[in-house]
This record gives structure tokens, sequence and C-alpha cells, in this order.
């Protein structure tokens, strides 16, 4: 074959010639034909219709598109961060989730080697899962075109009957928890890029969130509101909620789990843990009644050993959501979002 | 940090209770020989941070009040320069680096940021040591680094330059907006009606420049000076200091960030300086207008790095809206939400007057940390 012997992927890879079925032979169906059943190559997946019917009343459908720069860093690589990102959409709102379709834009030059590294995880972390990769698309652009790899994830799950989870269901009185550190992978990213020179334990804490989710929905008989916070961190997560649900979010600012490491280099760059990304923390807002059992339940998990309860929900006067943070000193601040993405603090 | 200290010491909140306890039994003692409340300016953006981040001026005695000073430099930037930084990367041979500090400040007409969408190639840099590796990278390009900041900043600048000069690197260029606290704070005190009691002083600043430069407000203008740290703890054991001189009649530099603050400063700093930078006549400041010797300038030997000589940029003049009040939130006239355009058409995502613009600004602190109330917890 042509493309075996190519060490970098060239614009004759996305041309429907016999270099693009040598790639999407050799590289994307060879990893992800482990994470399903082979088959005929269709234009499109058939899912059983009755197989979602057996597992829930509602299907929940999600895309999401990922761009990270660098796209390999510690703890995972835009190809893990594609298949968690988009079971974490399904999973909070509590879908198991079924299947994945995965989309490539690929810039000419890329490696050929690095792409199947990554397309490798990628097949791992959704094995690992229990999801299938079922249908995807590859397109090569010119060099100026896209820089590196952008990858695009659809994810289908299924909803029990019992599950009503919103975020617009925060109740006064609820109780906030997340599931562990915060800002660990935003910052990881941040060192990866290698212009700190910092060196750092961080990891990225890039997860699939499911499981976890599960173990919490079979613990707590009633869970409002789940969220993953990722890009713009728990502060945009926060701030969700409190307009959907039209309440008061009370952050305990030295409640929430936050890794010294972060700490430090938030502290050095002016940005603040509350606002740097994560890749694989769920917050949740539990009645007061079941937040011990909520607690209980994340902390027994692999990915919520450091869960905590972090701050409650309270009535907001005239409905109008908003974010207080009350620090160690007692004090309560409204808690805004930045305008866009922080911006690091030197001079 | 040089020092590996432990810094929740500084957030001790038992600390902070007893802080705030003593000030306002001094406060008390001195109350009855006061007619107007007690004016402290904390001169610089990481103060002003500190004192919203943790509400210490909510739970001061109504005697002392906070003046926020100027010591923001990407806030006292003036808009003219942002046009001259665009105007420069806009050049298809220019990288243009910048710390993420200036990204969003708006010119006449945009940003940096704006400018990099419209296809300038604006870099965000950490130290402009990285700009220096990118010209040697890059030796088809011309590199220039937008040189802002204070004495915080302005011996990395220094040193970057000495060392581009010793690699014999001809592609790297600065455009040189430093600016220098103690004329600032000279021009404010010489101005008649300024109220303010007492400072505290920079705290980063000070590490290059040390103690002594603020001797002359002690001993000319009668005001104490203490040079703070940036925790709660800090801040307010130097507002204590600050009111027990008051009290006892005294007008002194005392330093409380003895951590890392010394008399002389860093002597090696304060020589790079020396070698590459002189004054200018005067400098603009946005929200200030000109002030006296306040700006820096590369010395005649390193004009050849000195980006506004080599672009012939032609001086960028833009004013701000007449309806701002900047100067007098600035000097401590009034406070922020005082002035008519605060959080009505000056917001900090659309930022008109100077102190909106970063989040060290005054405007932009008392817009963020608005509504401040006390839950019960």
């Amino acid at each position: 074959m042509v493309a075996m012997k190519d060490t970098h992927i060239t614009m004759a890879h996305g041309g429907g010639g016999i270099a693009m079925h040598a790639l999407i032979e050799e590289v994307f169906l060879e990893a992800f034909s482990s994470t399903g059943k082979k088959g005929v190559q269709e234009d499109q997946a058939r899912i059983v219709l009755a197989d979602l019917v057996a597992k829930g009343d509602r299907v929940a459908l999600t895309t999401d598109s990922f761009v990270v720069d660098p796209l390999e860093f510690p703890g995972g690589n835009i190809g893990t961060l594609a298949v968690c990102g988009t079971i974490n959409d399904l999973a909070v709102g509590g879908a198991q989730p079924v299947a994945l379709s995965a989309a490539f834009i690929i810039s000419e030059g890329f490696e050929r080697i690095r792409l199947q590294r990554i397309v490798a995880s990628m097949a791992e972390t959704a094995q690992q899962a229990g999801v299938s990769i079922i249908t995807g698309d590859t397109k090569v652009v010119p060099r100026s075109a896209c820089d590196g790899l952008f990858i695009t994830t659809t994810g289908i799950g299924t909803i029990q009957p019992a599950y009503h989870i919103s975020i617009a269901a925060g109740q006064p009185k609820d109780v906030l928890l997340v599931n562990g550190t915060i800002g660990d992978h935003g910052a990881t990213i941040l060192c990866a890029r290698g212009d700190l020179a910092l060196e750092t334990s961080l990891r990225s804490d890039c997860a699939a969130l499911h499981g976890l989710m599960a173990t919490v929905l079979d613990a707590v008989p009633e869970v409002h509101c789940a969220r993953d916070a990722t890009r713009g961190g728990l502060a945009a997560v926060l701030h969700e909620l409190a307009e959907a649900s039209g309440v008061c979010v009370c952050l305990e600012e030295n409640a929430v789990p936050v890794k010294s490491d972060v700490t430090g280099l938030c502290d050095i760059l002016g940005l603040d843990p509350l606002h740097m990304a994560n890749e694989g923390k769920l917050v949740l807002a539990v009645p007061p009644k079941y937040a011990q059992q909520a607690l209980a339940a994340m902390k027994a998990h692999p990915l919520g050993r450091d869960a905590a309860i972090i701050g409650q929900l309270e009535a907001a006067p005239n409905g109008k959501g908003s974010v207080h943070l009350i620090n160690s000193l007692g004090h309560a601040r409204l808690m805004t979002l930045p305008s866009g993405e922080p911006l690091p603090r030197i001079c | 940090m040089p020092h590996n200290y432990n810094r929740e010491a500084f957030r001790d909140p038992s600390l902070v209770n007893k802080l705030f306890a003593i000030i306002e039994a001094t406060a008390k003692r001195i109350a009855p020989t006061r007619t107007v409340p007690i004016t402290i300016m904390e001169v610089c953006g990481g103060h002003t941070h500190t004192i919203f981040r943790y509400g210490l001026e909510t739970r001061l005695p109504d005697l002392i009040e906070f003046a926020h000073g100027p010591g923001c430099p990407v806030c006292v930037l003036p808009r003219g320069r942002i046009e001259e930084a665009i105007a420069i990367a806009r050049h298809p041979e220019v990288i243009f680096t910048t710390f993420g500090d200036a990204m969003r400040v708006p010119g006449e007409k945009g940003s940096l940021m704006l400018a990099r969408a419209q296809g300038a190639d604006v870099r965000m840099v950490y130290s402009p040591l990285d700009a220096l590796r990118l010209a040697q990278e890059n030796p088809n390009k011309k590199v220039v680094f937008f040189a802002i900041g204070f004495e915080t900043t302005i011996p990395s600048t220094a040193l970057t330059l000495l060392r581009a000069k010793a690699l014999g690197v001809q592609n790297f260029f600065l455009l040189c907006c430093h600016i220098t606290i103690i004329p600032t704070l000279k021009a404010l005190l010489e101005q008649p009606d300024f109220r303010v009691d007492g400072f505290i002083a920079p705290g980063h600043v000070s590490i290059v420049i040390g103690t002594q430069p603020y001797t002359f407000i002690a001993e000319k203008f009668f005001r104490p000076v203490v040079i703070a740290g940036f925790e709660p703890v800090d801040v307010l054991s130097s507002l204590l200091m600050i009111l027990q001189q008051i009290e006892q009649g005294k007008a002194l530099v005392q330093n409380q960030y003895t951590r890392v603050v010394t008399e002389r400063g860093n002597a090696k700093a304060l020589a790079a300086i020396e070698q590459v930078y002189e004054p200018k006549l005067e400098c603009e400041w946005r929200g200030f207008g000109k002030i006296a010797y306040s700006g820096l300038q590369l010395r005649e030997q390193w004009h050849h790095y000195d980006a506004e000589r080599h672009f012939r940029v032609t001086p960028s003049k833009v004013s701000d809206s007449t309806i701002l009040q900047c100067g007098a939130v600035l000097t401590g006239r009034i406070k922020p939400q005082q002035c008519v355009a605060f959080g009505a058409s000056c917001t900090p995502n659309t930022p008109l007057g100077a102190l909106m613009v970063s989040s060290e600004g005054a405007c932009a602190a008392y817009y963020q940390y608005q509504g401040i109330q006390k839950w019960s917890q």
C-alpha cells in the first residue's frame, strides 16, 4: 500500500483515492474496530433501536470540537480529550454513553506516527469507557488552513426514565460538590506549551466521568444539577447554574480543592484557579439531605477521592442568579465572569 | 519568590481579625483630632486587588478611606501608545510580542488582540527573553517587544537588551513605554488639593528600587510611607503602621515587606536600568496627563534597538473622553462609582477610561466586586 510508506499526511490522504482509503483502513479502522464490531463500511453507522429503548426513555445527543495546543500533554492528548469530553457531556445529563462518531481535520505535513499514536489512545480510552467509535470522517487541509489536528466527536447515550437532571433544576439549600482538584488541566496545558520554563508534576485530569456519575446516581435518589467544568473553569459552570436555576451560588473559596502547584502557577501569572479549564471535573447540586451520601459515593470512586462539598445554593432575590465567593476571612464578594479567556498578568 | 514562606500565615483569619481590632482602636484614638477622614493611597494595583479580593475596605472604620493610586501600568498606558504598537505590529516583517496584560487594552480603534485577528503577527510572551529568542529563531523577521511597566519589568527589558547586544542580535527591538513611580508620586504630592494622608508603597517596585527613594515623601511632604507586601496581613499591618505614625505625629518611610525589600534595592537591576535607559523630559499618563521625568527612553547608544525610531512611528495622540473622571479617581478626589460613566458606558467589557481596563484598575475592581454583602454562614 502507498500510504504505509508515507511518514507524513499529504493532501493526497484527503483526496478520496487510494491514499485516503489506505489511511482510513490502516489508521482509523484498525484502531477503532477494537472498540466495536467490524463490519461492512456503510456511509452511516446503524444502531438497533430496540437496544436503545431497552436502556432508557430518551436519547441524549451531544457534539464537541477539540482544538488544543499542544496536541499532547502530560495526562492525555487531543484524542483522549475528544473521547472523554463528549462522554462527559452525555454523562452529566444522566445518560449512559452508547457510541461516538469522530471527525478529523488534519493539516498536510502532520506526522503519520503521531496521528496513529493519538488515534490509538482514543481507541484505548473509548474501550476502557465501554463506548464504541462507530463512524467518522477525515479531511486533509493545506498547512495554512489548520495548525495540526482538530477533532470533532459526537456522542449518543440513553437516559433512564427516573433521571431528570437539569442545569435549571437547582433549588435553594442544595449542596454543591466537586469530585476533586480544579484547574489541573488548564495549568498543565500552560506548562506544556513550554514557554513558561516551569517544571511541575501536574497532569491533565482528562477522564471519562460516566462511571463516577453512575455511581452517584445509584447512591443518591435525587441529583438536581450536574455539569462537567471544562473551558471557563468552575466559575463558568457555577454562573450557568446560577442563571439557569435563578439561584445564588455561594461558593466557599477555601473548600474548593486546588493543588498547590496550580495555586502557585496562578499566583505567578495573576490567574484564578476558578477560571482554569478542567477535563474530568464533575459539579453536582443535590438536596442537603443527600449531600453526605453523594460525597461518600464520590469519594469511594477512583475519580472522586478528593471530592469535597464546596458550597450551597440560596434563594436569589427577584430570581436573578448570581455567584458569591466567600473567602477564608468570611467575606463574600460577587464573582463575575471574565470577558474572554483570562490572560496572564505579568507587569 | 526568593523565599519559601508560608503564604497561609499571611491570610490567617485570626491574625486578620486582630489587626482589624487594633486598627479600629487606633482609629478611635485618632478620630477626635480629625475633621475629615484619613485617606490612604495604595499606589500599586496589586494592593488594590488584595483590598477588593479580601473585602478589606468593607471592614475598616469609617474614619479610614483608601484612594486607589496610579500603579497599574496597563491602566495608565495612553491609548495613543496602543495605536503605535498596532501600527508597528501591522508591518508584514514584524513579530510583535507583548505580555498578556496589554493584549486586550483598547486603543482608539482596536486592541492588539483585534490586530492579531486581522492578520498581524502578535504573540504573547512571558518574558522579554522569550521575545529575544524569537528574534534569534526568525532572523528574517523583526521582533518587537512591547516594553511596558514600572521598575518591576524595567530590569528584565534592560537585561534583555544587554543580552541582545552580547549575542549580536540585530533584528530585535523595544517599543519602550516604561514609566517610573517616584516622579509620579512627586507630581501627585505637588498638586495643591491632594488629600492623601499616607501611602502604602508598592512591594514589587521596591524590591528593585529599595526604600530610600521614598524618603522625600516623608521629609518634604510629611506623609507616612509604608512599603507593603500583597497578602491581607501585609496590607493591614502596613495600614496600621501608617495610622500609628499619624497618631504619633510622625512621617517616616517604613518597610513592612522586609522579607524581600531592602533599603538600597537590587543593585544589579538598578545598574542594568542605568546602563540602558534615561528619563524622558516628560511622559504622558492616561488619566493624568504629562508628568515630568516619569518615563524612560533608550540611551543614545541603544537607539538602534528602538522600535519607535526604526519604524518611524508617528506619535499618536488620543484624548480620553471628556466625561470621564479618571484623574479625580486616581487622585482620590472621588470614588469610582461617582463618575457618570462608571458601569454605564464604561465597563470592563467596554472600558472607556484607564482604570476600567485591567483587573488591577480601581474602577474595574469596584465593578467586579460590586454588590459586596455578607452571607450568614
